[in-house]
């Protein structure tokens, strides 16, 4: 492990020793099988810089767990990997983010074709108000022309992928908010998955839902990783603990721990690490 | 800060902490027993274990509640569980001072012959390790750790040197059989309470630097 001395934004005091695996960001697992490469990336709300050269390593197939204090930047953070912050005004993200040998956050690569490849999965659950079966069919409907029949085959495969085909396949007319919130949320993941992307990104996916229907997301995300690349933001540090395999800790801006998660949860490098996850920060 | 979890683990802390002390006793009083060829003192050892059985129960239900209500992470994770085994070692201890005492007993009984010199050695080298570790685990003090588990070897060939000194003694003195097996007892059980206290040193490094050191010479 390299040690990199850093200053943390915001409080001259503090001078971080921030462990990062030797080859760049990359946890134990060596080079292979990174999805996206994070380098240097720095993000602005304005004038005011929210995050400071985040190195990080999101490896394929695999679950990555963000964590950190509420306004710590990991929202913001996922937010580059699809743009979905250029649809905002005033905000802006410089260095690289290579996923497939390109820098996605260049001008050169069309954003649309990157939200197609990069999922999003919000806090609360956001069907379009349209009933199941369309939910699904959306996305399919606008990137792809397919028949009626293939269309029908896959939202099926959707839905099923999604643990959800069983409980709506006798209500797919029905309107996707008539579903629970549970549900909810597994037929925004269907309609993410639907489209076929590589990655998908999870903004606190369980807070809205009860125990059993988190249960029941967090079984998915074991069930799709084999198929996708998954980044996951939570508050639920034990939810980051069950499901993922690497663990990035962010505090201002700043990612201050990041590797295995069992090491992470186990036995924490950083002490700003082991202070918040055992509840004695601040 | 989880004030909460922090008084539960305070709570852990001082129970392991009064478990220690009597372990400590039930040593001391067994081992004094032993040299005084007293009986009475020996008997108390050997009741007083159902105390200690039923405080290594409890405790054993506290860290289990702690885990399931409280699910802690990183140093609590690690104090908890290395508590959980602790809290079994000193049991085991508290065991093994009972067989002491129940060897005094049968020895109180048997002609009065000087116990070997490296017995009296044990003795003194095991209540030693066994006081270190109990102040390592209250200052959580790595390096008073490392010092009991370097101590074992030391226990380990005196309990050796015992064996072969018991077996040329039966040979010299066959009719006192006996005496001699029960003094071999004596030094098995002594080399068993620094392997278990070796243990308790190794919990203690593991909590506080989180690394399990255990088969690692």
């Amino acid at each position: 492990m390299n040690a990199i001395t850093q200053k943390i934004p915001g409080d001259s005091r503090i001078s971080s020793r921030i462990h990062v695996p030797d080859s760049g960001m990359i946890p134990s697992g060596g080079a292979a099988g990174v999805m996206i490469k994070v380098k240097n990336l720095n993000f602005y709300y304005g004038k005011e810089q929210v995050l400071f050269d985040n190195n990080l390593d999101i490896k394929k197939n695999h679950i990555t767990a963000i964590i950190g204090p509420s306004g710590c930047g990991k929202s913001t953070h996922i937010r580059t990997y699809n743009r979905i912050h250029e649809l905002y005004r005033d905000q802006h993200a410089t260095g690289e983010i290579i996923m497939g040998g390109r820098n996605i956050i260049s001008a050169a690569v069309d954003p649309v074709d990157l939200r197609r490849r990069v999922g999003m999965i919000f806090q609360k659950p956001s069907p379009f108000p349209m009933s199941v079966f369309d939910n699904v069919a959306y996305g399919l409907k606008i990137n792809y022309k397919l028949k009626k029949g293939e269309l029908a085959y896959r939202v099926e495969q959707a839905l099923q992928r999604a643990a959800l085909w069983e409980e709506v396949k006798d209500k797919l007319n029905e309107p996707g908010s008539a579903l629970s919130g549970g549900q909810q949320q597994r037929l925004c993941i269907a309609r993410s998955i639907a489209i076929e992307p590589e990655v998908l990104l999870m903004d606190e996916p369980a807070s809205a839902i009860d125990p059993i229907a988190t249960a029941k997301i967090e079984e998915l995300m074991l069930e799709l990783k084999s198929k996708y690349t998954i980044v996951i933001v939570t508050h639920a540090m034990q939810q980051a603990a069950r499901v993922s395999d690497y663990t990035a800790f962010f505090y201002r801006g700043v990612i201050v721990e990041y590797g295995d998660t069992k090491q992470v949860f186990t036995n924490p490098k950083e002490k700003r690490t082991e202070d918040y996850i055992t509840g004695r920060f601040g | 800060m989880n004030v909460h979890l922090q008084n539960e683990i305070e709570k852990l802390k001082k129970r392991i902490l009064t478990i220690g002390a009597y372990v400590n006793d039930a040593i001391k009083d067994a081992v004094k027993s032993l040299r005084d060829r007293d009986p009475k003192l020996a008997k108390r050892v050997v009741d007083g274990d159902v105390r200690i059985d039923e405080m290594e129960v409890e405790l054993e239900e506290e860290c289990l509640k702690v885990l399931a209500l409280h699910q802690p992470v990183a140093t609590d994770l690690r104090f908890v569980v290395a508590i959980l085994k602790i809290n079994n070692d000193m049991e085991r201890i508290a065991d093994q001072a009972s067989n002491i005492a129940e060897r005094s007993i049968s020895l109180a009984d048997q002609d009065k012959m000087a116990y070997p010199e490296e017995l009296n050695q044990m003795l003194e080298k095991t209540q030693e390790m066994l006081n270190k570790s109990l102040h390592a685990l209250i200052e959580m003090d790595v390096d008073l750790a490392r010092e009991v588990i370097s101590e074992d070897d030391e226990v380990d060939d005196l309990n050796r040197e015992i064996y072969k000194l018991t077996q040329q003694s039966i040979s010299r003195q066959p009719e006192r059989l006996s005496c001699f097996i029960n003094i071999m007892s004596v030094s098995r059980q002594l080399e068993r309470i620094a392997d278990l206290v070796t243990n308790i040193a190794e919990d203690i490094i593991y909590m506080v630097e989180g690394e399990i050191i255990r088969h690692k010479n």
